[in-house]
Protein backbone atom coordinates (compact mmCIF):
# COMPACT_ATOMS: atom_id res chain seq x y z
CA UNK A 1 0.00 0.00 0.00
CA UNK A 2 1.14 3.42 -0.77
CA UNK A 3 0.58 6.89 1.21
CA UNK A 4 1.88 10.32 0.59
CA UNK A 5 4.48 11.54 3.56
CA UNK A 6 2.00 14.58 4.99
CA UNK A 7 5.83 16.77 5.36
CA UNK A 8 7.27 16.39 2.20
CA UNK A 9 5.36 14.28 -0.66
CA UNK A 10 7.15 11.34 -0.84
CA UNK A 11 6.17 7.85 -1.10
CA UNK A 12 5.72 6.13 1.63
CA UNK A 13 5.41 2.26 0.95
CA UNK A 14 3.40 0.78 3.98
CA UNK A 15 4.36 -3.25 4.45
CA UNK A 16 1.53 -5.80 3.66
CA UNK A 17 2.28 -7.02 7.59
CA UNK A 18 2.46 -3.87 9.23
CA UNK A 19 0.43 -3.57 12.39
CA UNK A 20 -1.37 -0.62 14.12
CA UNK A 21 1.29 1.24 16.35
CA UNK A 22 3.94 0.09 13.77
CA UNK A 23 5.99 3.74 13.12
CA UNK A 24 6.56 4.09 9.26
CA UNK A 25 9.73 6.18 8.77
CA UNK A 26 9.80 8.98 5.27
CA UNK A 27 12.45 7.83 3.17
CA UNK A 28 13.11 11.38 1.83
CA UNK A 29 12.96 13.64 4.84
CA UNK A 30 12.83 10.92 8.11
CA UNK A 31 9.70 12.20 9.56
CA UNK A 32 8.29 9.04 11.71
CA UNK A 33 4.54 8.60 11.63
CA UNK A 34 2.78 5.95 13.71
CA UNK A 35 0.15 3.62 12.12
CA UNK A 36 -3.76 4.89 13.27
CA UNK A 37 -6.09 2.34 11.98
CA UNK A 38 -5.44 0.17 8.95
CA UNK A 39 -7.45 -2.24 6.69
CA UNK A 40 -7.79 -3.74 3.18
CA UNK A 41 -7.64 -0.50 0.94
CA UNK A 42 -6.45 2.22 3.77
CA UNK A 43 -4.63 3.39 5.99
CA UNK A 44 -4.65 6.68 8.63
CA UNK A 45 -1.15 7.70 10.09
CA UNK A 46 -0.35 10.38 12.58
CA UNK A 47 3.25 12.05 13.12
CA UNK A 48 4.84 10.12 15.59
CA UNK A 49 6.23 11.34 19.04
CA UNK A 50 9.93 12.27 18.82
CA UNK A 51 12.68 9.79 20.81
CA UNK A 52 12.49 10.96 24.52
CA UNK A 53 15.55 10.83 26.78
CA UNK A 54 13.41 8.19 28.70
CA UNK A 55 13.08 5.37 26.00
CA UNK A 56 14.54 2.37 25.57
CA UNK A 57 14.74 -0.87 26.56
CA UNK B 1 -8.94 -19.48 27.38
CA UNK B 2 -6.63 -17.60 28.88
CA UNK B 3 -6.04 -13.72 27.57
CA UNK B 4 -2.66 -11.77 27.71
CA UNK B 5 -2.54 -8.26 26.99
CA UNK B 6 0.87 -6.37 25.64
CA UNK B 7 1.01 -2.95 26.25
CA UNK B 8 2.89 -1.24 24.54
CA UNK B 9 4.01 2.95 22.84
CA UNK B 10 5.32 2.09 19.73
CA UNK B 11 4.96 -1.49 18.14
CA UNK B 12 8.99 -3.14 17.80
CA UNK B 13 9.99 -6.35 16.20
CA UNK B 14 9.48 -7.62 19.55
CA UNK B 15 5.62 -6.28 20.31
CA UNK B 16 4.84 -8.25 16.90
CA UNK B 17 7.00 -11.42 17.82
CA UNK B 18 5.43 -12.29 21.17
CA UNK B 19 2.04 -11.02 19.36
CA UNK B 20 2.08 -13.89 17.10
CA UNK B 21 3.61 -16.13 19.83
CA UNK B 22 0.55 -15.84 21.48
CA UNK B 23 -1.58 -16.41 19.12
CA UNK B 24 0.19 -19.43 17.79
CA UNK B 25 -0.09 -20.92 20.92
CA UNK B 26 -3.77 -21.02 20.83
CA UNK B 27 -3.98 -18.24 23.50
CA UNK B 28 -5.91 -14.64 23.47
CA UNK B 29 -3.64 -11.72 22.67
CA UNK B 30 -4.57 -8.20 22.90
CA UNK B 31 -2.30 -4.92 21.71
CA UNK B 32 -3.18 -1.89 23.47
CA UNK B 33 -1.70 1.09 22.90
CA UNK B 34 -0.35 2.49 26.47
CA UNK B 35 -1.18 6.53 24.91
CA UNK B 36 -4.69 5.94 24.83
CA UNK B 37 -5.41 4.35 28.07
CA UNK B 38 -6.76 6.69 30.82
CA UNK B 39 -7.24 5.92 34.76
CA UNK B 40 -9.26 7.48 37.41
CA UNK B 41 -9.07 6.28 41.00
CA UNK B 42 -12.34 4.30 40.61
CA UNK B 43 -10.83 2.72 38.01
CA UNK B 44 -11.39 -1.41 38.25
CA UNK B 45 -9.97 -4.49 37.33
CA UNK B 46 -12.79 -5.93 35.33
CA UNK B 47 -11.66 -3.83 32.26
CA UNK B 48 -11.76 -7.00 29.95
CA UNK B 49 -9.15 -5.35 27.83
CA UNK B 50 -6.48 -6.06 29.76
CA UNK B 51 -7.10 -9.88 30.00
CA UNK B 52 -5.76 -12.16 32.76
CA UNK B 53 -1.90 -11.24 32.63
CA UNK B 54 -0.18 -7.76 31.12
CA UNK B 55 2.67 -7.74 29.69
CA UNK B 56 4.30 -4.49 29.93
CA UNK B 57 6.21 -3.84 26.79
CA UNK B 58 6.31 0.49 26.72
CA UNK B 59 9.35 2.41 25.27
CA UNK B 60 9.05 5.34 28.00
CA UNK B 61 10.70 4.54 30.84
CA UNK B 62 8.37 7.40 32.62
CA UNK B 63 5.16 6.25 31.37
CA UNK B 64 5.53 2.87 31.43
CA UNK B 65 6.48 3.54 35.11
CA UNK B 66 3.21 5.07 35.66
CA UNK B 67 1.18 3.03 33.53
CA UNK B 68 2.51 -0.26 35.73
CA UNK B 69 1.74 1.24 39.53
CA UNK B 70 -2.24 2.31 38.01
CA UNK B 71 -2.39 -1.41 36.88
CA UNK B 72 -0.63 -2.95 39.58
CA UNK B 73 -2.67 -0.41 42.51
CA UNK B 74 -5.82 -2.29 40.68
CA UNK B 75 -4.73 -5.45 41.33
CA UNK B 76 -4.18 -6.65 38.11
CA UNK B 77 -1.10 -9.54 37.31
CA UNK B 78 1.73 -7.58 34.88
CA UNK B 79 5.37 -8.38 34.01
CA UNK B 80 7.62 -6.67 35.20
CA UNK B 81 6.43 -5.38 38.45
CA UNK B 82 6.76 -1.63 39.33
CA UNK B 83 9.80 -2.01 41.54
CA UNK B 84 11.42 -4.08 38.91
CA UNK B 85 10.05 -1.54 36.29
CA UNK B 86 11.44 1.22 38.79
CA UNK B 87 15.20 -0.45 39.33
CA UNK B 88 15.78 -1.43 35.74
CA UNK B 89 15.18 2.18 34.64
CA UNK B 90 17.79 4.14 37.20
CA UNK B 91 21.18 3.06 36.34
CA UNK B 92 21.99 4.10 40.12
CA UNK B 93 18.99 2.69 41.06
CA UNK B 94 20.22 -0.88 39.22
CA UNK B 95 23.77 -0.20 40.77
CA UNK B 96 23.20 0.13 44.03
CA UNK B 97 20.96 -3.13 44.38
CA UNK B 98 23.28 -5.48 42.47
CA UNK B 99 26.14 -3.86 44.68
CA UNK B 100 23.97 -4.98 47.97
CA UNK B 101 23.47 -8.22 46.22
CA UNK B 102 26.61 -9.05 46.25
CA UNK B 103 26.37 -9.33 42.44
CA UNK B 104 29.61 -8.02 41.11
CA UNK B 105 29.58 -4.55 38.82
CA UNK B 106 31.51 -2.15 37.85
CA UNK B 107 32.99 0.55 40.54
CA UNK B 108 30.97 3.42 40.25
CA UNK B 109 30.65 6.67 41.76
CA UNK B 110 27.20 9.09 41.65
CA UNK B 111 27.22 12.92 42.52
CA UNK B 112 25.24 14.94 42.74
CA UNK B 113 25.72 18.80 41.21
CA UNK B 114 28.00 19.97 38.80
CA UNK B 115 30.64 20.69 41.19
CA UNK B 116 31.04 17.39 42.84
CA UNK B 117 31.01 15.37 39.87
CA UNK B 118 34.29 17.59 38.68
CA UNK B 119 35.58 17.05 42.12
CA UNK B 120 34.58 13.20 41.75
CA UNK B 121 36.31 12.96 38.24
CA UNK B 122 38.99 14.58 39.14
CA UNK B 123 40.28 12.13 42.07
CA UNK B 124 38.84 9.05 40.19
CA UNK B 125 41.20 9.90 37.19
CA UNK B 126 40.59 8.97 33.62
CA UNK B 127 39.61 7.25 31.49
CA UNK B 128 36.26 6.73 33.08
CA UNK B 129 32.71 6.69 31.83
CA UNK B 130 29.86 8.83 32.23
CA UNK B 131 25.96 7.48 32.02
CA UNK B 132 22.83 9.53 32.23
CA UNK B 133 21.12 7.20 35.04
CA UNK B 134 17.90 7.26 32.74
CA UNK B 135 17.78 6.43 28.70
CA UNK B 136 19.22 3.42 26.69
CA UNK B 137 20.56 2.32 23.09
CA UNK B 138 24.11 3.93 24.50
CA UNK B 139 22.68 7.44 23.86
CA UNK B 140 24.88 10.20 26.09
CA UNK B 141 27.39 7.41 27.07
CA UNK B 142 30.91 8.81 26.60
CA UNK B 143 34.11 7.62 27.41
CA UNK B 144 35.79 10.53 29.61
CA UNK B 145 39.57 10.76 28.40
CA UNK B 146 40.89 13.95 30.18
CA UNK B 147 40.27 16.95 31.86
CA UNK B 148 39.19 18.87 28.76
CA UNK B 149 36.56 16.03 27.91
CA UNK B 150 35.52 16.35 31.40
CA UNK B 151 34.60 20.26 31.33
CA UNK B 152 32.79 19.87 28.09
CA UNK B 153 30.26 17.21 29.69
CA UNK B 154 29.93 19.28 32.03
CA UNK B 155 29.05 22.69 30.42
CA UNK B 156 26.96 20.32 28.22
CA UNK B 157 25.07 18.69 31.19
CA UNK B 158 24.43 22.17 33.07
CA UNK B 159 22.32 23.64 29.56
CA UNK B 160 20.15 21.15 30.08
CA UNK B 161 17.32 21.44 31.60
CA UNK B 162 16.40 17.72 32.36
CA UNK B 163 16.44 17.39 36.07
CA UNK B 164 17.91 14.28 35.86
CA UNK B 165 21.40 15.47 33.80
CA UNK B 166 22.61 16.56 37.20
CA UNK B 167 22.72 13.35 38.90
CA UNK B 168 26.06 12.03 37.46
CA UNK B 169 26.98 8.34 37.26
CA UNK B 170 30.41 7.90 36.38
CA UNK B 171 32.20 4.54 36.04
CA UNK B 172 35.41 2.85 36.10
CA UNK B 173 36.41 2.27 32.31
CA UNK B 174 36.53 -1.53 32.20
CA UNK B 175 39.09 -3.64 30.51
CA UNK B 176 37.49 -6.06 28.01
CA UNK B 177 37.09 -7.24 25.01
CA UNK B 178 35.14 -5.34 22.05
CA UNK B 179 32.19 -6.65 23.28
CA UNK B 180 29.90 -7.83 25.70
CA UNK B 181 27.05 -10.34 26.63
CA UNK B 182 23.33 -9.83 26.80
CA UNK B 183 21.23 -12.69 28.15
CA UNK B 184 17.63 -12.73 28.46
CA UNK B 185 16.43 -13.85 31.55
CA UNK B 186 12.80 -15.81 31.52
CA UNK B 187 12.03 -16.24 35.22
CA UNK B 188 14.39 -18.73 36.36
CA UNK B 189 15.43 -19.55 33.28
CA UNK B 190 17.97 -18.02 30.63
CA UNK B 191 16.59 -18.01 26.89
CA UNK B 192 19.25 -16.76 25.30
CA UNK B 193 22.96 -15.49 25.68
CA UNK B 194 24.92 -13.41 22.54
CA UNK B 195 28.06 -11.62 22.06
CA UNK B 196 27.40 -8.08 21.51
CA UNK B 197 30.78 -6.70 19.21
CA UNK B 198 31.04 -3.16 18.91
CA UNK B 199 31.30 -2.02 15.36
CA UNK B 200 34.53 -0.22 13.67
CA UNK B 201 35.51 3.37 15.39
CA UNK B 202 32.82 2.65 18.19
CA UNK B 203 33.28 1.48 21.84
CA UNK B 204 30.04 0.86 22.95
CA UNK B 205 28.21 -2.58 21.83
CA UNK B 206 24.67 -2.08 21.90
CA UNK B 207 23.07 -2.94 18.91
CA UNK B 208 21.15 0.44 18.47
CA UNK B 209 24.48 2.13 17.56
CA UNK B 210 25.84 -0.90 15.07
CA UNK B 211 26.80 -3.67 17.04
CA UNK B 212 26.34 -6.39 15.87
CA UNK B 213 25.39 -10.11 18.12
CA UNK B 214 26.81 -13.75 17.88
CA UNK B 215 25.54 -16.40 19.94
CA UNK B 216 27.56 -17.16 22.98
CA UNK B 217 28.34 -20.02 25.80
CA UNK B 218 26.28 -20.36 28.22
CA UNK B 219 28.54 -21.03 30.90
CA UNK B 220 27.47 -22.51 34.50
CA UNK B 221 29.73 -19.70 36.05
CA UNK B 222 27.56 -16.81 33.66
CA UNK B 223 23.97 -18.74 34.34
CA UNK B 224 24.66 -18.18 38.30
CA UNK B 225 26.03 -14.52 38.06
CA UNK B 226 22.78 -13.94 35.67
CA UNK B 227 20.36 -15.58 38.03
CA UNK B 228 21.65 -13.95 40.88
CA UNK B 229 21.20 -10.73 38.60
CA UNK B 230 17.87 -11.33 38.14
CA UNK B 231 16.64 -12.24 41.80
CA UNK B 232 18.53 -9.28 43.01
CA UNK B 233 16.52 -6.94 40.86
CA UNK B 234 13.15 -8.63 41.15
CA UNK B 235 12.81 -11.35 38.43
CA UNK B 236 10.68 -11.39 35.60
CA UNK B 237 11.18 -10.61 32.15
CA UNK B 238 14.86 -9.12 31.80
CA UNK B 239 17.94 -8.01 29.89
CA UNK B 240 20.87 -8.92 31.98
CA UNK B 241 24.16 -7.69 30.27
CA UNK B 242 27.90 -8.22 31.05
CA UNK B 243 31.23 -7.24 30.51
CA UNK B 244 33.80 -9.57 30.54
CA UNK B 245 37.11 -8.15 33.03
CA UNK B 246 40.09 -9.16 31.80
CA UNK B 247 41.10 -9.43 35.85
CA UNK B 248 37.89 -9.87 37.44
CA UNK B 249 35.52 -12.06 35.09
CA UNK B 250 32.31 -11.37 34.47
CA UNK B 251 30.29 -7.45 35.91
CA UNK B 252 26.97 -6.74 35.44
CA UNK B 253 26.47 -3.62 34.08
CA UNK B 254 22.62 -3.23 33.59
CA UNK B 255 19.81 -4.85 33.54
CA UNK B 256 16.91 -4.25 30.92
CA UNK B 257 12.95 -4.49 32.19
CA UNK B 258 11.44 -4.62 28.26
CA UNK B 259 14.11 -6.05 26.82
CA UNK B 260 14.82 -5.84 23.18
CA UNK B 261 15.54 -9.10 21.47
CA UNK B 262 15.78 -8.34 17.92
CA UNK B 263 19.79 -9.10 17.89
CA UNK B 264 19.35 -12.06 19.99
CA UNK B 265 17.06 -13.98 17.90
CA UNK B 266 18.98 -13.68 14.59
CA UNK B 267 21.69 -15.70 15.56
CA UNK B 268 20.02 -18.17 18.51
CA UNK B 269 18.24 -20.87 17.88
CA UNK B 270 15.95 -20.79 21.12
CA UNK B 271 12.48 -19.22 20.42
CA UNK B 272 12.77 -16.22 22.95
CA UNK B 273 9.26 -15.12 21.80
CA UNK B 274 7.57 -18.48 22.74
CA UNK B 275 9.53 -18.82 26.34
CA UNK B 276 7.79 -15.14 27.03
CA UNK B 277 4.33 -17.13 26.53
CA UNK B 278 5.27 -19.54 28.08
CA UNK B 279 5.88 -17.90 31.28
CA UNK B 280 3.14 -15.21 31.17
CA UNK B 281 0.69 -18.21 30.90
CA UNK B 282 2.65 -20.11 34.01
CA UNK B 283 2.24 -16.62 35.61
CA UNK B 284 -1.40 -15.90 35.23
CA UNK B 285 -2.59 -19.09 36.73
CA UNK B 286 -0.72 -18.41 39.76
Amino acid sequence: MKKECKDCGAELTIPQDSMVGEIITCPDCGTDFEILSKNQDTVEMREAESVGEDWGQ
Amino acid sequence: MIRICIIYDKLRFEEKKIYSKIKEKGLDATLVDGKSITFDTESSKRDPVFGDIILQRVISYTRGLHLTYCLEQMGLPIVNSYNVSEICGNKLITSMILKKNDVPTPKTTFAFSTESARECMKNLGYPLVVKPIIGSWGRGVYQIKDQSMAEMLLDTRQDNDNSYSRIYYLQELIDRPSRDIRCIVIGDEIAASVYRYSSENEWRTNVAVGGRTEEAPLTSELQEIVLKASNAIGGGILGVDLMEDKARGYLVHEVNNTVEFRGASAVCKSDIAGAMTDYLLKMSTK
